[in-house]
């Protein structure tokens, strides 16, 4: 063990290089990237699945896919998008920003998270690997609800575990990255002084911590049901499969704040600094966060209100989801005053941010809509709630990370990107994504079920449409690639404040910021 | 808040135990699913990445121990500690959070719907509602059970898990007084404390499956009991452990009046262990 | 291909347009038949306006301040950045408007709760994947299960009308009466939607939970299983034929004359020749979705019964099978949807078909033998 030798100097030298470099890394830095890398490889796979399912729902009739593979591919899908890409993604984000904004040399715990990093491949390889055993991949939604989840062959128990040791890896990352807010502040840097796309991390990881292992659990229980003969989702033995959602949606609605809160945070970054004026109402832009998620606990069965409760229940969980549209209200609201009156231009990590506050709006209300309980019940598992979702997570999540990556990216590598190929990639995804995902509403409203590799004729219209918006939005996101390697090949170079109204202890730092940074913490008026 | 004005941060070196510990975990998984779906060897597997786990947490704990006894942990990095140790425990909470509602939400909520008017009359007739069951389906086949008493082990071990929590406090007030003797018969006896108590859950496990009828198998009641005591039981096998470490680091002569976050942190967890023990003993055993 | 991008542009004009020009075309839910399908239409389309009208004076600032606020056209930023009487006014306002939305969503919430007083009852049980449908009152039973043929839907042959959404034996109910419905399942979660009754309800193994509808007019009205339940999710459709009471009257007539014909079957001793038809159309029916036709199966999922072991080993241990399925997998226990008949048939059907030629026969007289002990079993979920 070469690294017990180091351990008793404090700055040693001699780091390892090459491959080990990556997997014994305790630098934040380095496992910010990681993250990111990840994420990317993980959009591509998860992107390719989306692109066959689309493929296969350009005209009715079974074409590409049998219904079996199909169900693999949707499952697979959902779950390596939410779990493999969007988590990660934002965990990147952490890695790189919390100590950077918070004048820390590192995270508080730099060998946990290199663990909580190396987790993930471990569980990806886990989840793909399931594509070649027999039976395939696990074919029963990403909400793994049983009976159907019981019933599955050997990838079904793979994906269980590997939804542990995913959990296992959040749990131990957020509680990094809580302890990193709350113990490594530079003097100065007082709570409600810190950039709010910390706070919304901080609140980020609280609900990842008490979320993660309620999901933990409710698996934990599918596994002895499918192995160990308990019953706890089997009514024969007194269990009921119902109360499988109440947990799982216990962690998955908080879940989808996780999904978004980091989000807003990149976007109340961004916009500020190319409106050239601060963030208007930053204290209210805290309190709704934290409104939002102390909410998010009691709304989970807004996505149950088919499954037969009293309606005194399903009256409160229409009541309390509808509430939320209030603080995230206050939220659209309050960029929209910082943008006003201010000096604006529109390089690429703002015209994303902008695209985010309008397409996200467009989800949230189609989630007021399927919020309105006698609503959902006809529109509950249609196409309206996957145009829903993916208008929250595309346009909304993945926007927000993309309008991420070009704001920082000149930070972390010190080249400018093309804003040429940024604006092409914008204006790509955009049109894209609009026409893949808006369709979708009417298909729902038509009655198209999620999840079915074939329909009847009166949707194929839409279908067809959608199907080639995907087209455009998946390979405008090769272009993607193209410019962040363009951009760490090189390029022009970028200063330190790298964009004129940038604010922020992160941009006193040179471009690339160093390997080690705020080895003695700054002092923050 | 930050203390970072007294002292200079703490960063240690590139490692390798993490991705051991990854390593051992993708093995646990793969020769764990081997196992249950009967496939040769995963057992083996199992062992394979279980072995490694404990390496990688024998090394890491040794080296974090030598970083801790070498003085290279200061107050920053000790108040990071504390923090770290709260929020893990906190998900601690959650993950029993999702068991006893679990335990609720089939007691108080499906368990007498299956006996209701519509299910109960057009799919399981003749189905009474009460707790404990196996569940209309098992009970129609005629599967039958004896509910475990709360006044036998159950209590016993209440009072056992009570009393160590007492000693434990004890042995934490000989370190503050810098009382060696008093630390260790203190945690010494918390060992002894949480053997007995396994040894007793053992007993009470086999008990349930030879002479009771009481299985993982048995309907919802058998699957809560033994998931929540299960689960239990893992926790005081860890705590346990950990609370032999102690012992062990004190014997050596670890530790001082100011400065010994392991401690705590390992009474810490042994008081949530304490704490889930009586709500278990209250919701499990006692109110049915 | 015209008319397809017509209505692309349309998707412009009929946002724009009201309330009925909404209902026009297939941008909005169905065109309802039911009291509450038409009070969801309205509560739908008074929450759009609502965010319409929202969005509008959001978005339509955000665009001017986008316009007229940008550093090339030389504004200069302001310093402002806190105000708390604009936080609570948009606090506050969005909070009425949702409270203006509330009131009438719960009166609908409370309408579609109530199942009290119907005029029939009938219970519907998914399978994977069908439906079964008993009429509590009338005595009648039976399974409908789609009637597309493979073809069709592997493109060998033109697609019909009602592609996927046809099935063999609709539900049928009489106009204007209160139909409460009480839903379960049998092996996985299921949910029974038609979009123009209003009512959808998840159907779940061991469990009835209830819905009920009201048909306002005579027709066939369609909808399709909505939660995913494996393989041929979304082969499993729903077609109710809302009839006038007579036409009703003269179906549940029928109905319990082919059911007699049906029950005498279990009595009877039938040829070879006779056995293998009716098996093969049983197969088709049941066994094809996982097994397939040519008795293949999938590798890895569903074992073939073509050279199975089973199908050409003990006839006992074939029936076993086939009467009360192998608990934890899909194979679902037959006992309890198939009557003694179409069991005999279709063992004899795999005995016998493929490459499986023992020459064996099974009578409904085998099969109520069997039954003897085991009957119970067809106790729902009871795995
Ligand atoms: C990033 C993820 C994300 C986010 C942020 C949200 C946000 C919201 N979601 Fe969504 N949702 C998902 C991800 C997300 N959702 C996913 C993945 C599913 C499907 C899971 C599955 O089944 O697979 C789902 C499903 C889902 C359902 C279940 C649908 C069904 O299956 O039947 C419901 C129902 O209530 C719902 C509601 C809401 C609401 C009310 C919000 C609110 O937070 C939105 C609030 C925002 C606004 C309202 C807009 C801005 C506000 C204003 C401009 C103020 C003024 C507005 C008014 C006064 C109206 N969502
Ligand atoms: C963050 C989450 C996220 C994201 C980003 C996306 C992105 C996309 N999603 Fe998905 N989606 C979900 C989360 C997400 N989705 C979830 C949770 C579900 C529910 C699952 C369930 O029901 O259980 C779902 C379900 C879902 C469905 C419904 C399936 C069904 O019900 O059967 C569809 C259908 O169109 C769909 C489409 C798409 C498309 C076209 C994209 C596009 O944005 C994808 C864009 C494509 C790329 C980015 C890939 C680019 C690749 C190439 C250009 C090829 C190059 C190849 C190589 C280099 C190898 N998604
Ligand atoms: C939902 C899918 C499904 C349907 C429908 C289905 N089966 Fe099966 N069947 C299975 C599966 C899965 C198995 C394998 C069970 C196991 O693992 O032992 C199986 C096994 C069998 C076997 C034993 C074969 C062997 O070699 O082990 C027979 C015989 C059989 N089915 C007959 C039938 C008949 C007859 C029907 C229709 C009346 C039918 N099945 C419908 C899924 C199905
Ligand atoms: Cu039955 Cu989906
Ligand atoms: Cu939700």
């Amino acid at each position: 063990m070469s690294d017990a030798a180091h351990a008793h100097d404090d700055h040693g030298h001699g780091h390892p290089t090459g491959i080990m470099r990556w997997l014994t890394t305790t630098n934040h830095k380095d496992i910010g990237s990681l993250y990111l890398w990840f994420a990317l490889i993980m959009l591509f796979a998860a992107g390719s699945m989306a692109l066959l399912i689309r493929a296969e729902l350009f005209q009715p009739g079974l074409q590409l896919t049998n219904p079996d593979f199909f169900n693999q591919l949707t499952t697979m899908h959902g779950l390596i998008m939410i779990f493999g890409v969007i988590m990660p993604a934002f965990s990147g984000f952490a890695n790189w920003q919390v100590p950077l904004m918070l004048g820390a040399p590192d995270m508080a715990f730099p060998r946990m998270n290199n663990w909580a990093f190396w987790l993930l491949p471990m569980a990806g390889l886990m989840l793909m690997a399931s594509f070649f055993l027999p039976g395939g991949a696990v074919a029963g939604g990403w909400t793994m609800y049983p009976p159907l989840f019981i019933q599955g062959g050997i990838s079904y128990d793979l994906t269980i575990l590997a939804v542990h040791i995913m959990g296992l890896s959040s749990i131990m990352g957020s509680i990094n990255i809580i302890t990193t807010i709350l113990n490594m502040r530079a003097p100065g840097i007082t709570l409600m002084k810190m950039p709010l796309f910390v706070w919304t991390w901080l609140i980020t990881a609280y609900l990842l911590i008490a979320t993660m292992p309620v999901l933990a659990g409710a698996v934990t229980m599918l596994l002895t049901d499918r192995n160990f003969g308990t019953h706890f989702f089997n009514a024969a033995g007194g269990g009921d499969p119902v109360m499988f959602q109440h947990i799982f949606w216990f962690f998955a609605h908080p879940e989808v704040y996780i999904l978004i809160l980091p989000a807003f945070g990149i976007v109340s970054q961004i916009i500020p600094t190319f409106a050239r004026k601060p963030l208007f109402g930053y204290a209210s832009m805290v309190y709704a966060t934290a409104s939002i998620a102390i909410l998010s606990f009691i709304v989970w069965a807004h996505h149950m209100f088919t499954v037969g409760m009293p309606a005194a229940a399903q009256l409160f969980f229409m009541f309390s989801t509808m509430l939320i549209a209030v603080p995230t209200g206050v939220k659209v609201f309050n960029w929209v005053a910082t943008m006003w009156k201010g000096s604006m231009t529109f390089e690429t990590p703002m015209l994303f941010a902008i695209a985010f506050v309008c397409l996200f709006t467009i989800g949230g209300f189609s989630g007021l809509v399927l919020a309105i309980a006698p609503v959902d019940i006809q529109l509950h598992d249609t196409y309206y709630v996957v145009a829903h979702f993916h208008y929250v997570l595309v346009s909304g999540a993945l926007f927000a990370i993309f309008a991420g990556i070009y704001y920082w990216l000149p930070k972390w590598t010190g080249h400018m990107y093309s804003e040429t190929l940024g604006k092409w990639h914008f204006w790509l995804s955009v049109i894209g994504m609009n026409i893949v995902f808006f369709p979708m509403h009417f298909l729902g409203l038509a009655g198209m079920p999620r999840r079915i590799p074939d329909y009847a004729l009166q949707f194929t219209e839409f279908n067809q449409i959608a199907t080639v918006g995907a087209f455009i939005f998946g390979f405008s996101q090769l272009l993607f690639l193209a410019v962040i390697l363009k951009t760490i090949k090189g390029g022009v170079k970028a200063t330190d404040r790298v964009w004129e109204g940038a604010e922020g202890l992160e941009w006193t730092l040179p471009s690339p910021a160093p390997y080690h940074t705020f080895e003695t913490a700054p002092v923050v008026k | 808040m930050s203390l970072a004005q007294t002292d200079k941060y703490y960063l240690p070196q590139p490692s390798l135990w993490p991705i051991i510990g990854s390593v051992a975990l993708l093995l646990m998984a793969i020769g764990g699913t081997m196992t249950m779906r009967e496939i040769d060897n995963g057992g083996w597997i199992l062992l394979a990445g279980t072995a490694v786990l404990f390496y990688m947490m024998f090394g890491w704990f040794a080296e974090v121990i030598r970083d801790s006894e070498a003085g290279r942990y200061n107050r920053q990095v000790d108040s990071s500690f504390r923090w770290s140790m709260s929020w893990f425990i906190f998900s601690e909470v959650m993950f029993f959070a999702a068991f006893f509602g679990a335990l609720f939400y089939t007691r108080v909520l499906s368990v007498p719907w299956l006996a209701d008017a519509d299910t109960g009359s057009l799919l399981w007739e003749g189905y009474q509602a009460t707790w404990p069951t196996a569940g209309p389906g098992l009970t129609a086949d005629g599967f039958d059970f004896t509910p475990m008493g709360a006044w036998g082990i159950p209590a016993i071990n209440t009072l056992l898990l009570l009393s160590s929590g007492v000693t434990i406090t004890w042995a934490h007030w000989g370190l503050k007084k810098d009382n060696r003797t008093q630390l260790i018969l203190g945690l010494a006896m918390t060992v002894a404390l949480g053997l007995v108590f396994m040894g007793l859950q053992v007993y009470e496990y086999i008990h349930a499956y030879q002479d009771l009828g009481l299985t993982l198998g048995a309907g919802v009641y058998g699957a809560t009991f033994f998931m929540l005591t299960g689960f239990h039981g893992f926790h005081v096998l860890v705590g346990t452990t950990m609370l032999i470490v102690m012992l062990l680091r004190s014997i050596a002569g670890h530790f001082t009046a100011d400065h010994h976050f392991a401690f705590e942190a390992v009474s810490w967890y042994w008081h949530f262990v304490d704490v889930v023990w009586v709500l278990l003993f209250i919701v499990v055993y006692w109110l049915i | 291909m015209k008319q397809k991008w017509q209505r692309v542009g349309m998707i412009g004009a009929a946002l724009a347009f009201s309330q009925s020009a909404l209902a026009e075309y297939a941008y909005n839910l169905p065109t309802p038949a039911s009291k509450v399908a038409q009070d969801v239409f309205d509560l739908h389309n008074l929450i759009m306006l609502v965010c319409l009208g929202i969005f509008v004076v959001v978005f339509g600032a955000m665009f001017y301040s986008l316009l007229k606020h940008r550093k090339s056209v030389g504004h200069k930023a302001a310093h402002f950045h806190e105000n708390t009487t604009v936080e609570v006014i948009w606090t506050v306002i969005p909070f009425a408007i949702l409270m203006g939305m509330a009131y009438p969503a719960a009166k609908v919430v409370i309408d579609m709760k109530d199942t009290s007083n119907p005029d029939m009852t009938i219970k519907i049980t998914g399978y994977q994947w069908k439906w079964g449908y008993d009429y509590l009152n009338d005595g009648v039973s039976f399974y409908s299960t789609l009637s597309t043929p493979r073809e069709q839907i592997e493109g060998k042959a033109e697609k019909g009308e009602h592609y996927l959404l046809e099935v063999d034996e609709p539900m049928v109910v009489p106009v204007g009466k209160r139909v409460r419905l009480l839903i379960t399942a049998n092996d996985v979660l299921h949910a029974w939607w038609v979009p123009a009754l209003g009512a959808k309800q998840d159907a779940i193994p061991g469990f009835i939970r209830d819905s009920w509808f009201t048909a306002d007019r005579i027709g066939t009205y369609r909808g399709q299983c909505v939660e995913l339940c494996g393989k041929d999710h979304g082969f499993m459709p729903i077609v109710v034929e809302v009839v006038s009471e007579e036409d009703y009257a003269a179906w549940v007539a029928k109905k319990k004359g082919t059911a007699a014909v049906a029950a005498a079957d279990n009595t009877r001793t039938f040829e070879m020749s006779e056995l293998v038809t009716r098996g093969e159309q049983v197969y088709q029916a049941n066994c094809a979705a996982c097994h397939q036709a040519n008795g293949m199966g999938m590798a890895g999922v569903f074992p073939a019964i073509s050279g199975s072991p089973v199908a050409t080993g003990p006839i006992a241990a074939h029936i076993d099978v086939v009467m009360n399925g192998k608990p934890g997998t899909t194979m679902a226990a037959f006992a309890g949807q198939l009557s003694d008949a179409d069991i005999a048939a279709v063992v004899t059907y795999q005995r016998n078909a493929w490459d499986n030629k023992t020459g064996d026969q099974v009578q409904p007289a085998d099969i109520a033998a069997a039954r003897g002990g085991a009957s119970e079993a067809a106790a729902p979920a009871a795995q």
